[in-house]
């Protein structure tokens, strides 16, 4: 493998016509039936060269990229060289590679083929290479090769966790659900619009709802909306999660793979492990599941990327099993989100949320109220119905915001969560912390609160510890990382402090 | 702090009520008249446009001038106000160990950042910045939320810390993640 200059598998031509095709296929045929109106003989004439000359384009594009590629794995850098009009380099330094994910979509798949994406996770855009196509063993070979300088002492202690279709009962839980419900419903009517039948569609679903009335109408509707969507949520989630696996490879590589037709395999190498998030999303919180997502450095961070699709390392499960992958991942006896005892934040905080629920609603009626009382009165019925349901709502999610809210420290590790949509429990390595970040709006400073935020080189960047007690968080922050805060603390007595106010008021607030 | 304030404050500090102090530095003296060209320039702009619209087409004239002075009047409060107030709330300090700053008011900001984690250290000189002889120091370090800045400094100051920085970060090893 090492050294010679080698070409991308020659398949990447035949991948590239079968899937102009599809493309040539879907174009294709409403153009067709729209065409046919004038003749049948007419819509062939037009539509049949043009897709012959579609796939030959792709096809012949596919050729040309095949032909210009070369690629080369040396004992310093992997090169890769390519442009057909423009050339262009891009060389990797082989130390810096961290991450070696193989794809393959279905297509790929009959073909026998895979996509190769190299990274060193530089958040410039020269950070990744990608090689489409490779044969599937020489894509196993680079993986394998590429993470294997990494130091072998370390031995490989397989199967971290293992697909169980019962896991399946969480993916209808989360949004994804209504999202595709609604999502097949527009389809429905796009391609009515085709044949020009939308007024049919709309008639026919009156005839057959008419004799419901219009609430049992609109609760039968969205009763189809999301059983369609939980169908699709499901198929999606067999698509993405089948056949999923976790292990430990030789050298302390996380290795992930999973997927029914597109299967991938993604690599996170240990030593750029900074802690692990445990997210729970609402629906799959009340059904006691959670998600564990790799906080490491070197992870592809571009938006073409999909980004939570690369971080999670187990799809939501039963929190317990959650907590246990997470432990065996970190290599520790119970997962820091689990061991620590969260210290919860100071009253106000509620508050703040409160008034952030408040606002929220108002500002969704407002619009409604104006042009109710400019317009017509059915608005203002609206406008309170919606109220009197999105406000309880509302003050329940704010209050479970603030109960969500804590921060704690076990062992080596700094624990916050926060959120209640999507909530986030972060364990991260205090040695993985490069810096704090302490933000405290007019109205924090009132109430008596920051948010601090523990900066690193690893994952979103930086993870907050939200609307805490200002002297509490910076004695945690202080506590997480001896020694880098504490130049800077001020007893309170001394010169004025920058944040006098903001004792003199949480005192205040305290006695209150 | 429960109990009575009066005592405490005369008294030993309680371990946990800590605060961050303001950094020792503040920016240079001239930063304020950098600062107030830069609003000058970025109020008088969308004034000019506006008069010299309003100056061509007559019938929209009033629609074009009430903005117009509008922003002049905003603009003359905050050029006389902002860079000031600017002035007395930045500041900077870097340590044997770590570069400190602080900035804001209304939401103000405190950044720490080791010595020991910092990738790479620039200054930046925009034509303005070197028409008041200041300059601007930035520090990146191995996180994605983006580099401390220390805006303002003379540039004697800046090219100093940028040195002294870049050979501090030189001697310590590994790549800073």
């Amino acid at each position: 493998m090492n050294g010679d200059w080698r070409r991308l598998d020659k398949r990447a031509v035949p991948v590239a016509a079968v899937t102009m095709v599809g493309v040539a296929f879907l174009a294709g045929v409403p153009s067709a039936i729209g065409l046919s109106g004038i003749s049948v003989g007419v819509a062939l004439a037009w539509v049949l060269p043009g897709a012959v000359v579609v796939i030959a384009a792709g096809a012949g594009a596919a050729w040309l990229d095949w032909r210009f590629t070369r690629y080369q794995v040396g004992a310093e850098r992997v090169e890769v060289r390519s442009g057909v009009l423009i050339r262009n380099r891009r060389s990797l330094q082989r130390d810096r590679i961290r991450t070696v994910d193989v794809t393959a979509d279905p297509l790929q798949r009959v073909f026998g083929v895979v996509t190769v994406r190299i990274g060193t996770g530089e958040h410039s855009k020269g950070g990744t290479v990608q090689l489409r196509p490779v044969a599937r063993a020489t894509g196993d070979e680079l993986r394998r090769v590429l993470l294997a300088r990494v130091s072998t002492s370390v031995p490989a202690d397989g199967r971290l966790a293992t697909f169980d279709l019962g896991w399946i009962r969480y993916a209808p839980l989360s949004f994804l659900a209504p999202a595709l419900g609604a999502a097949a419903v527009g389809g429905l009517f796009n391609v009515a619009d085709w044949f020009g039948r939308v007024e049919g569609l709309v008639g026919w679903a009156i005839d057959l709802l008419a004799g419901l009335g219009l609430i049992g109408a609109i609760a039968v509707l969205v009763a189809v909306t999301l059983l369609i969507g939980t169908i699709g949520a499901l198929g999606f989630w067999i698509e993405m999660w089948w056949a999923y696996r976790l292990d430990r490879e030789a050298g302390g590589t996380l290795r992930v793979r999973r997927g029914l037709f597109t299967t991938r395999s993604i690599s996170v190498e240990e030593e750029r492990l900074r802690g692990v998030d445990v997210v729970e999303a609402l629906g799959t919180r009340l059904a006691g599941a959670a998600r564990v997502d790799a906080v490491a450095t070197g992870l592809p961070t571009t938006v073409e990327d999909n980004k939570a699709d690369q971080r999670t390392l187990l799809p939501a499960v039963p929190r317990a099993l959650a907590d246990r992958v997470a432990a065996d991942v970190l290599r520790e006896e119970v997962s820091p989100t689990a061991a620590v005892v969260l210290s919860p934040h100071p009253i106000a905080a509620r508050g703040r949320r409160v008034r952030w629920a408040l606002a929220t609603v108002l500002a969704g009626e407002l619009p409604l109220i104006v042009l109710g009382v400019l317009l017509t009165e059915v608005l203002l019925h609206v406008a309170w119905i919606t109220a009197a349901l999105a406000l309880p709502i509302a003050l329940v999610l704010a209050v479970d915001a603030y109960r969500s809210l804590g921060h704690g420290r076990v062992g080596g590790y700094l624990v916050t969560r926060s959120g209640t949509i999507r909530r986030s429990t972060v364990a991260l390595q205090r040695r993985g912390i490069i810096g704090w970040t302490v933000r405290q709006s007019a109205f924090q400073r009132r109430a008596g609160l920051a948010t601090v935020w523990a900066t690193t080189a690893a994952g979103a960047g930086a993870y907050a510890i939200r609307d805490v007690g200002a002297e509490t968080g910076l004695a945690a922050a202080d506590a997480a990382v001896p020694g880098l805060l504490t130049p800077f603390l001020a007893p309170l007595p001394d010169s004025r402090p920058v944040t006098d106010e903001t004792v003199a008021e949480s005192t205040a607030a305290g006695e209150a | 702090m429960a109990g009575e304030p009066v005592a405490t404050s005369a008294a030993p500090v309680q371990p946990g009520a800590v605060l961050l102090r303001p950094p020792t530095n503040p920016v240079d003296r001239r930063a304020v008249g950098w600062w107030t060209v830069n609003l000058l320039i970025g109020f008088a702009v969308p004034v000019v446009v506006l008069v010299v619209l309003g100056l061509l087409i007559t019938p929209a004239r009033f629609w074009l001038f009430t903005p117009a002075v509008v922003i002049a009047f905003a603009g003359l409060a905050a050029v006389l106000a902002l860079p000031r107030w600017w002035f007395r709330v930045h500041r900077w300090e870097v340590t044997d160990t770590a570069v400190y700053t602080r900035t804001g008011r209304f939401w103000q900001e405190w950044r720490v950042a080791p010595l020991s984690r910092i990738q790479t250290v620039d200054t930046r000189r925009g034509p303005l910045e070197q028409r008041f002889g200041l300059a601007t120091v930035v520090v990146t370090t191995a996180s994605a939320k983006g580099a401390v800045t220390m805006p303002g400094l003379a540039r004697d100051v800046a090219e100093e810390i940028a040195e002294r920085l870049t050979v501090t970060t030189q001697a310590i090893p590994g790549d800073a993640t």
